[in-house]
């Protein structure tokens, strides 16, 4: 795909692009019990990339991206495969959600669970999926 | 117990993420594909004998009890489906590694495979009816990427008739549900059951019709079957095998779901309906495959005409009919992925599946007439295979019911299935050769093992049909009987606060 030649573009995503990968990191980890998750989470990173792509060139964004979309779809499944297994190591059904508490200083605790964990392979999903149809796309 | 039950869909899931990831190696992902089928399958006949010996099996995923969260549920008609299409499966992976080009196979066709199956597996055993749409779509999914993967000219075409109709579907199905959610505040199918029974029988009956459509569709049942013979012949053999097998077969069961679970509330009318269909559906379907020229078209009509006797099966709403259906759903699914298999190999040698064409094989491979007929017979119920024993068992319920036009029409386009069977086995393997030279090449083993497994399995339906008709007439009376299946997810409190209400 030829590169736009709009400087403007090119300058905003060198910003925006990072920006978009917090926030997405933001709404994932926020998923659980607000607004937000896995699914949502993808998306918006996914648009950082896909950002970068328009911006520059579909090479800067596949270098960026360092690994194969697809090699993410596979990653997240497995992950939310995985999450959803492991309950049942312990007799439960598949994809209970087991929490771990762990306290910090003074009041504050920090829960960590299963759910978390199949919210990132989501993501990484999400990401994988979206990406690799936008590659696709842009290298007719 | 979680496990058997969750097994059948966590193995095709995993076998398709490992095949995705060594799709490039040829050898690996044969092997890979081959073991996990023998294994779905192996799991799939565990969850039969596990549910045959204990009943009715659920697990709450997650945790989350119903009519909350979300159920499996697998009765011995889930089950039994379970394990036919597992097997059929197996069948067509193996059959699959001799057959796929590389490309596709790089392109990931065997995980693809597998994602069907999941899907497939995932609709026979929701206990959720927003969740058996969710798994129509993975399955639609799964069986559009299949169908058009590899890209020749007529597959595209075949594959947007394909998608576009079945869309239309999912769209009837999502509003259907969605009206249903409006009127029961449920979407669980045992607790739907409950609710729908104090419900306004006239908007009750607008959501059948509705669930009948969208279903009618998937299923192939006339007047809505027109996209199937369109697009089944396109893909390569192993695709439209496991299509033929898996695919209407899924619609007929959620049609056999909730008109014995959610819609019994005025069976004259809904079930008229349906009977009517059904044997338009046998009569349309059987002329047609008449009319072609091309061995895959024809066996992609005589599906529409089949589905015709499981639905009229479901329509006469007896403890008989409904044995019979289930009967024929797993006759059916053997049979008819079997002959699409076999069809492949009358193909192979002269690379054309047109009737005009083919001819003298019987002098080259008598062997493979003989197994072609095997299942060709048993489609056309001829004693002692399968489907004798099939089509009897309509036929008899037919009567029983006093649907005497039904069981007449069921009782010519068995003989009009004979012929078209006879047509095919004429042109392509009696008939003299006609110029064109007759490949002598022996087939290799994978190819043929399939086939014979299968036509193995229609004689044994048919000459031991004694314990498959006891489990027929159980999975009948357990769908007849949807107090027991209420009791089995909502456990006893709901069935004593349902008593309460009443």
């Amino acid at each position: 795909m030829s590169t736009l030649p709009s400087l403007i573009l090119r300058t905003a995503v060198r910003w925006i692009a990072p920006l978009l990968l917090l926030f997405s990191l933001f709404l994932l980890v926020r998923g659980h019990h607000e607004p937000g998750g896995g699914f949502s989470g993808g998306l918006i990173a996914s648009t950082g990339f896909a950002l970068l792509t328009f911006g520059y060139d579909l090479v800067t964004a596949r270098r960026l991206l360092r690994v194969h979309p697809s090699a993410l779809v596979l990653a997240g499944v497995g992950l939310a495969l995985a999450s959803g297994a492991v309950p049942m190591l312990g007799g439960q059904p598949f994809l209970t959600g087991l929490w771990v508490t762990i306290p910090l200083t003074g009041e504050a605790a920090l829960k960590l669970g299963t759910p978390l964990v199949f919210d990132v392979g989501v993501y990484l999903a999400v990401i994988g999926a979206t990406l690799a149809m936008l590659f696709a796309f842009a290298e007719e | 117990m979680g496990l058997t039950l969750t097994l059948p869909l966590l193995l095709p899931l995993v076998a398709a993420l490992l095949l995705f990831a060594v799709r490039t190696r040829r050898r690996a992902s044969h092997a890979l594909a081959v073991a996990s089928a023998t294994a779905a399958l192996v799991a799939s006949v565990v969850l039969l004998v596990v549910v045959l010996r204990d009943g009715i099996a659920v697990i709450a995923i997650g945790r989350w009890p119903a009519p909350y969260g979300i159920v499996l549920v697998a009765d011995i008609l889930s089950a039994a489906m379970v394990t036919v299409c597992a097997l059929v499966t197996w069948a067509t992976v193996v059959y699959a590694t001799a057959w796929i080009d590389r490309s596709r196979e790089s392109a990931g066709f065997f995980a693809l495979v597998f994602v069907l199956l999941f899907g497939v597996n995932g609709a026979f055993l929701t206990g959720d009816l927003f969740n058996l749409y969710v798994w129509f779509e993975v399955m639609l999914m799964a069986s559009f990427v299949l169908l058009v993967l590899g890209v020749e000219r007529g597959q595209v075409e075949g594959g947007i008739k394909y998608v576009a109709l079945n869309l239309l579907s999912s769209t009837l199905f999502l509003t259907a549900t969605g009206i249903l959610y409006g009127i029961s505040g449920t979407l669980n199918f045992a607790d739907l059951s409950r609710v729908l029974a104090s419900a306004d029988p006239r908007i009750v009956s607008v959501v059948a019709v509705l669930f009948a459509v969208a279903f009618g569709i998937k299923a192939g049942v006339f007047p809505l079957f027109f996209w199937l013979p369109a697009s089944y012949h396109t893909p390569p053999v192993p695709v439209s095998a496991l299509f033929a097998g898996l695919l209407t077969k899924v619609g007929v069961y959620a049609l056999v779901r909730v008109f014995t679970l959610l819609f019994v509330h005025d069976p004259g009318w809904t079930h008229r309906i349906l009977l009517s269909s059904a044997a338009a559906t046998m009569l349309t379907g059987v002329l047609g495959a008449l009319a072609q020229q091309d061995v895959r078209r024809i066996l992609s009509f005589h599906i529409v005409s089949q589905i015709g006797y499981m639905v009229m099966g479901l329509a006469l709403l007896t403890p008989l009919g409904l044995a019979a259906s289930v009967f024929y759903i797993v006759h059916h699914i053997v049979v008819k992925t079997n002959l699409s298999l076999i069809g492949g190999l009358v193909e192979r040698p002269g690379g054309t599946g047109s009737l005009a064409r083919l001819g003298g094989l019987f002098r080259t491979r008598p062997w493979l007439g003989v197994l072609f007929l095997v299942p060709a017979f048993s489609l056309a119920g001829i004693p002692p295979l399968s489907g004798f024993v099939a089509k009897l068992l309509v036929i008899r319920a037919g009567l029983e019911a006093g649907a005497y036009l039904v069981t007449a029409v069921a009782i010519v386009v068995g003989l009009l299935t004979l012929l078209s069977m006879l047509k095919i086995w004429n042109e392509a393997f009696w008939k003299e050769s006609t110029d064109r030279p007759v490949a002598t090449d022996r087939l290799p083993l994978r190819l043929v093992l399939p086939t014979v497994v299968l036509a193995t399995v229609t004689v044994a339906l048919g000459v031991f049909a004694e314990p498959i008709l006891r489990l027929a007439h159980q999975a009948a009376g357990q769908l007849l009987d949807p107090e027991a299946y209420r009791t089995a997810v909502l456990g006893t409190t709901a069935h004593a606060a349902s008593a309460r209400e009443g």
